[in-house]
């Protein structure tokens, strides 16, 4: 079977305006709902206390929630997680109130309710290391972008690093956008999801990139939109079909995962989707503006000859 | 060209029988267990142990799968989990307090496997169960706390040279020795620095009185610091040995933090108490001269005598308290719950050590027919437990503290003193529990998603490129494998978010067979042989595969780096499998393609779809 037997290379530096363009609003848009809405921060670096609990058949929410009350936890949230027999019961940090002591305190007044509820789980985290995480999660964002730019720089050329970074960064904020916007919960799981959207759209990147300077080698006459475009096109079923791999796996952590993988899931659908788009269509386009030439691959274009040789 | 030398098959062959073996433990299962182990860390594991566990159980007519001694201890298997209980609890009346008994659960893996270290991948606490705490010392606590005990120490020095003082208080981290004259402030201090070489002396005076300050120098700030985290530890591994718990994890983290793992633990709010729990004793005497009808009322007022402290006792008298500490718990060495013979009511026996028998002898000698209060710091609170009048002079180190309760509280009470003290103060700061029953859901949905996932992979990949495809899908199968044998040879922690990496990273470890595949067929179409088509097929793909999986790898070490729990059990699994990927993808892969087609003489057309 083979899907894509394209004969004529497809001009996408043409359309690099259009395709950029989208990606601009996507962006802005993205951006936009970031600084309005904001992220709906998980407890891992917002701090409070997240309780899951169980019971036998479907809960009844507004019992449970006459039951926190009860113990004066009015700012809990009381919410139906996955199935209505399951119960996500959320808490703010309280001052002068252990975690322990608080869940004990919920569990035990749920219990007098209903003798049969269980414990499924229950996640406190503190203000401070919140805050921690929250430092430490930008940290690690920002050394994998510094990381893959020097890499991508050693490795071809600074104007790649530089576009493929500008390309995979937008995803990033694209995935944060669409979590802005629709409220997901945003946490450590979803985190590094994000992360290794981040190392696995570079991929991407880096596919194209092999081929523009393997083209610029082979390709002696032709200009360096046309060396892009045949690139692209030359790497295209590589490209859906490697992405639909992934993508089912992705899918079926979404269908099997359960919640907890539920939004580590979408972010990852979400990276995708924006990965194949954004390294094809923007990092290419702007590789090209920032002026790549052969020349400037020539460098690199011994050493590679050199490792060619069999 | 397209044959690989033998030593090549031979490497193959080595992963594929290591990723075997190593993998298999893992497909076991696992069965309920019993672990015995000594209490003491210097506690002895031998044979006779093993004996004795296999008699007791014998005796009582409970049938067990295995027994057998490891490093730490002895480990029986059952095959159900009702043995499973009713073992434990006959081994931990039979064995006493000298072993904790714990329940476990135990691969069922044959003993030959255990031997060369194949074990079952290490599952965190999402997919067993239990709790993990990160607590939060308090350091300025345990400042304070020393200078405290400066305090008491200054006082008695003082008395022992003669040397005339007005009072000695603790001011914040720092202790004011107050004075009449400069003489006698000028022998203290030569006598203090001499005796106390971690204090900072300086002079001052606030008008009437002539003070000497002392200070702690930063060394010894650091060192009581140090020390108190050492000490918190300590006593958090023997309170988890009272809860009786087969794996704990009890780790620094930071300068001033401790992680708390109890894995498989039920009673997750058994847990929390004893380990939140922060009582210690302390034995001060009551303030005899000030203890009048009216000092009580007006200290009930808020007017307490200097240098006293105002409670209620347990039975309801007020009473004025000393502020020094004669004796605190540290030097407890054992303490158990039991019943007074005349009275009936529960009591608690304290044994203390050589130091504090001492102690305790001399103060009752020297108080006979005074009051001595017996308080209970917890939480900050300090409760009167008891206030007994002195009879006589109590040697030997045996006291028994009334006042309790019931039977529980005497136990409990018991149990905390017995665990010892904490240095310092801690606090909970970082908290997940997850239920048994969360744990076994948590594994099979990782378990499903992975397996799914790489069904719907194997079939679209057959489809597509035919034989091609099929050594792809084998070679992503071997790369599960090596996965799973890595992580369960270096027991990395597995995480549900880790089980997210190992699907993650099958669907990422297709992309370099994709690569392979596709440049195979365009070498196909710009009219190569079938041969030469495989041999620059695989070579041109290499270098982007290399380039991909170093810039994934990037990312999945700075996880590694900046991440803490499920972000850290994420990387780990991430950047194995790129490794295991590599390796697989383009080396396994390429020796079943070889084993294929590279001793053909002729071939018309591959089965690359």
């Amino acid at each position: 079977m083979e899907l894509f037997r394209i004969k004529h290379d497809i001009p996408f530096m043409s359309y690099g305006r259009l395709t950029t363009s989208i990606s601009l609003v996507t962006f802005i848009l993205a951006v936009y709902f970031l600084s309005t809405k904001g992220l709906a921060l998980g407890v891992d670096f917002t701090g409070g206390t997240v309780m899951e609990v169980s019971y036998p058949q479907s809960a009844d929410i507004g019992k449970i929630r006459s039951a926190v009350d009860g113990i004066g936890l009015k700012d809990a949230t009381v919410q139906n997680f996955g199935t209505s027999r399951d119960v996500l019961i959320r808490l703010p940090v309280k001052q002068g109130v252990s975690s322990a002591q608080l869940s004990e305190q919920v569990l035990h007044a749920l219990q007098q309710d209903n003798a049969q509820v269980e414990m499924r789980r229950v996640e406190f985290v503190g203000p401070q290391v919140g805050q921690e995480l929250y430092d430490n999660g930008a940290l690690a964002l920002l050394i994998v972008s510094i990381g893959i730019v020097l890499y991508l720089w050693m490795r071809f050329e600074w104007k790649f690093g530089v576009a493929a970074i500008i390309a995979n960064l937008h995803d990033v904020v694209i995935i944060l956008g669409f979590f802005a916007f629709f409220q997901w919960e945003f946490n450590l799981t979803v985190l590094a999801a994000v992360l290794a959207v981040l190392g696995y759209s570079v991929n991407e990147s880096v596919v194209v990139f092999d081929r523009v300077r393997e083209n610029f080698r082979k390709m002696r006459k032709a200009g360096v939109a046309e060396v892009i475009d045949n690139a692209i096109t030359r790497t295209m079923s590589r490209t859906i079909i490697t992405h639909a791999m992934t993508q089912t796996m992705v899918l079926s952590m979404l269908f099997f995962g359960g919640e907890v993988l539920h939004n580590f899931a979408l972010a990852l659908t979400i990276g995708i989707l924006f990965g194949i788009y954004s390294s094809v269509l923007v990092a290419s386009p702007i590789v090209m503006w920032l002026g790549i030439s052969r020349e400037d691959l020539v460098k690199v274009e011994k050493k590679e000859a050199a490792d060619a040789t069999p | 060209m397209n044959r690989y030398p033998l030593w090549k098959y031979i490497l193959i062959l080595t992963a594929l029988l290591f990723g075997a073996v190593y993998a298999m433990p893992n497909f076991f299962g696992e069965s309920p267990a019993v672990q015995v182990s000594p209490t003491k860390s210097d506690g002895k594991v031998d044979p006779a142990l093993l004996g004795q566990v296999e008699t007791v159980l014998k005796a009582n007519q409970l049938t067990y799968d295995a027994v057998f001694l490891d490093p730490t201890g002895v480990k029986v298997r059952f095959s159900d989990t009702d043995t499973q209980i009713k073992a434990k609890d006959v081994l931990a009346s039979k064995l006493g307090r000298d072993y904790v008994v714990a329940l476990n659960l135990l691969s069922r893996s044959p003993a030959w496997l255990y031997a060369i270290g194949a074990k079952p991948m290490y599952l965190g606490l999402d997919l067993r169960g239990g709790v993990h705490f990160l607590l939060q010392v308090d350091m300025t606590a345990a400042v304070n706390k020393a200078a405290e005990r400066y305090v008491g120490d200054l006082r008695t020095t003082m008395r022992e040279k003669r040397i005339a003082y007005l009072g000695v208080v603790r001011e914040g981290q720092t202790v004011q020795v107050k004075f009449k004259d400069a003489a006698e402030l000028a022998k203290a201090e030569a006598e203090i620095s001499k005796n106390y070489p971690d204090l900072t002396l300086k002079e001052s005076d606030n008008g009437s009185e002539r003070l000497l300050i002392a200070s702690l120098g930063l060394p010894a700030q650091k060192r009581i610091q140090e020390f108190a985290l050492k000490q918190n530890m300590q006593t958090l591994h023997n309170r988890v040995n009272e809860l009786g718990v087969a794996e704990p994890i009890i780790q620094q983290q930071g300068l001033d933090r401790v992680v708390v793992q109890l894995p498989g633990v039920q009673d997750t709010a058994k847990a929390k108490e004893i380990l939140g729990r922060t009582a210690t004793l302390e034995i001060r005497m009551v303030d005899e001269d000030k203890s009048d009808g009216a000092t009580l009322q007006n200290a009930s007022k808020g007017q307490v005598p200097f240098g006293d402290e105002f409670y209620i006792e347990r039975n309801g008298l007020p009473v004025l308290v000393k502020k020094q500490v004669v004796l605190t718990g540290d030097y407890i060495t054992d303490a158990g719950p039991g019943i007074d013979q005349q009275t009936g009511g529960s009591v608690v026996h304290v044994n203390f050590d050589g130091r504090g028998a001492r102690i305790f002898k001399q103060i009752t000698r020297d108080n006979v027919g005074k009051r001595m209060a017996i308080l209970l710091v917890e939480k900050g609170q300090t409760e009167v437990i008891t206030a007994p009048v002195i009879r006589e002079e109590i040697g030997g180190g045996r006291v028994q503290i009334s006042g309790m309760a019931n039977v529980q509280e005497a136990t409990d009470v018991a149990l905390l003193l017995r665990a010892g003290a904490l240095a310092a103060p801690m606090e909970i700061i970082e908290e997940r529990t997850v239920g048994p029953s969360m744990g076994e859901e948590n594994i099979r949905r990782g378990v499903h998603s992975t397996l799914w996932g790489f069904a719907a992979i194997a079939v679209m990949m057959a489809l597509y490129y035919m034989v091609f495809g099929t050594v792809s899908v084998l070679a992503l199968g071997f790369n599960l494998l090596l996965l799973v044998a890595v992580l369960s040879m270096l027991q990395a922690t597995l995480t549900l978010p880790g089980l997210a990496a190992i699907a993650l990273a099958l669907g990422m470890a297709i992309d370099a067979n994709v690569l392979i595949n596709e440049r195979v067929r365009e070498e196909l179409r710009a009219g190569n042989s079938p041969q030469a088509s495989i041999a620059t097929g695989y070579e041109r793909a290499f270098g982007t595969i290399l380039d991909s999986n170093v810039t994934t790898m990037i990312a999945g070490l700075a996880l590694f780096m900046f991440g803490t729990g499920p972000v850290k059990g994420f990387a780990v699994v991430h950047v194995l499998g790129i490794m295991t990927s590599m390796f697989s993808a383009v080396l396994v892969s390429r020796a079943m393609v070889n084993l294929f087609y590279g001793y053909r003489r002729k071939i018309n057309k591959l089965a690359i779809g």
